[in-house]
């Protein structure tokens, strides 16, 4: 018969893991990081000279944040609440009211012909708006473009936004494109 | 009775605690797999605005932070309480983002370097003159491709 090998007490080994396990617990952070993404506009360069845009009038709705954080669409004030609305009426015109934003048909590959918004919103703030104020604006913006988009998914997909597939998505991001200028810091306090 | 009166010899077998370190080692792979590590101390307090259209941050090790907000309590003896910026481990002033952004390019992979996404965490009380600057120091080292940080509100 051979000798028996003592069992290993691993009473212990319980508590060793557990030092590691608090040990991972305080020097990791499980926060997700999230937010609204943006590219900014390049910078014009240096011996170019700097030329406004040509943008037709009508094509382009400014929204302005002065520095007691009121907000201005288009020339008039209005609410953060009603301002989806607005962004989305500017954006669809249902009536073709020739005061909003004129259409080009586009043809998007793998979709067809689809009428396209040319409308551009400009954001414009001054340096004493708060963030907050900020970011709730460019929530509620990018709030109306992602509804429209989830109604042309809807409607043409008959499924929601993140249910398509990648190429699916990407012809609706092409069918409703998110244009939204941070145009050049201005000083707005005036208004 | 015979039956009833052995009883109080018989002894509870010993736990078996061989299995817990198991279930431990589980919890910590557990652990190790979804957090990361703790890069920067935070020196500044920053409270994110509420968003509800907030997309995750896909390659969080293509990601550069720029916090901005006021020192932490400990630290406003010393320098006050009006906002700060913060790259790395310390104060700095916007004319160090230059630099920063360049450091951060160059630690990340040649492949991978238009994905770097520059992620602005700042106080929600902070004003937009700070931010103003910051965008624009970034844009003229161009890194266009940013995030500004925000929690997702709950309603």
């Amino acid at each position: 018969m051979s000798k028996k090998v003592p069992e290993l007490n691993s009473a212990s080994s319980a508590d060793i893991a557990f030092l590691l396990l608090s040990y991972f617990l305080m020097t990791t952070t499980m926060n997700q990081d999230s937010g609204l993404q943006r590219r900014l506009p390049p910078m014009p360069a240096k011996d170019q000279e700097v030329q406004d845009q040509k943008v037709n009038r009508r094509n382009i709705i400014i929204v302005k944040i002065n520095s007691q954080d009121r907000l201005f669409a288009g020339n008039e004030p209005i609410e953060v609440s009603r301002l989806k609305d607005k962004i989305k009426e500017f954006l669809l015109n249902p009536n073709d009211d020739p005061k909003l934003p004129e259409k080009e048909m586009k043809d998007i590959e793998g979709f067809g012909q689809y009428p396209v918004s040319k409308g551009v919103i400009s954001l414009q703030n001054d340096r004493g708006t708060s963030y907050q104020a900020y970011i709730a604006v460019q929530n509620e913006i990018v709030r109306a473009i992602n509804e429209i988009r989830e109604d042309f998914c809807r409607a043409n997909y008959g499924k929601a936004y993140e249910n398509l597939t990648e190429e699916q998505q990407e012809i609706v991001r092409e069918a409703v494109p998110q244009l939204i200028s941070e145009a050049e810091p201005k000083d707005v306090s005036q208004n | 009775m015979a039956k009833f009166g052995r009883e109080g010899k018989k002894e509870v077998p010993a736990f078996t605690t061989a299995s817990m370190s198991d279930i431990v080692f589980m919890l910590l792979f557990f652990f190790m797999v979804t957090t990361n590590m703790r890069e920067t101390e935070s020196k500044v307090m920053y409270q994110l605005p509420e968003a509800s259209e907030v997309a995750k941050l896909e390659r969080k090790d293509l990601a550069a932070y720029i916090s901005v907000g006021p020192p932490a309590k400990y630290l406003q003896q010393q320098y006050g309480t009006s906002p700060r910026i913060q790259l790395n481990d310390s104060f700095r002033t916007t004319d160090d983002i230059r630099d920063f952004i360049a450091a951060e390019r160059e630690s990340k992979s040649e492949a991978d370097r238009q994905f770097m996404t520059v992620s602005i965490k700042a106080d929600q009380d902070v004003k937009m003159g700070i931010i103003t600057d910051i965008k624009q120091e970034l844009r003229k080292c161009s890194a266009l491709k940013i995030m500004y940080a925000a929690r997702k509100s709950t309603n």
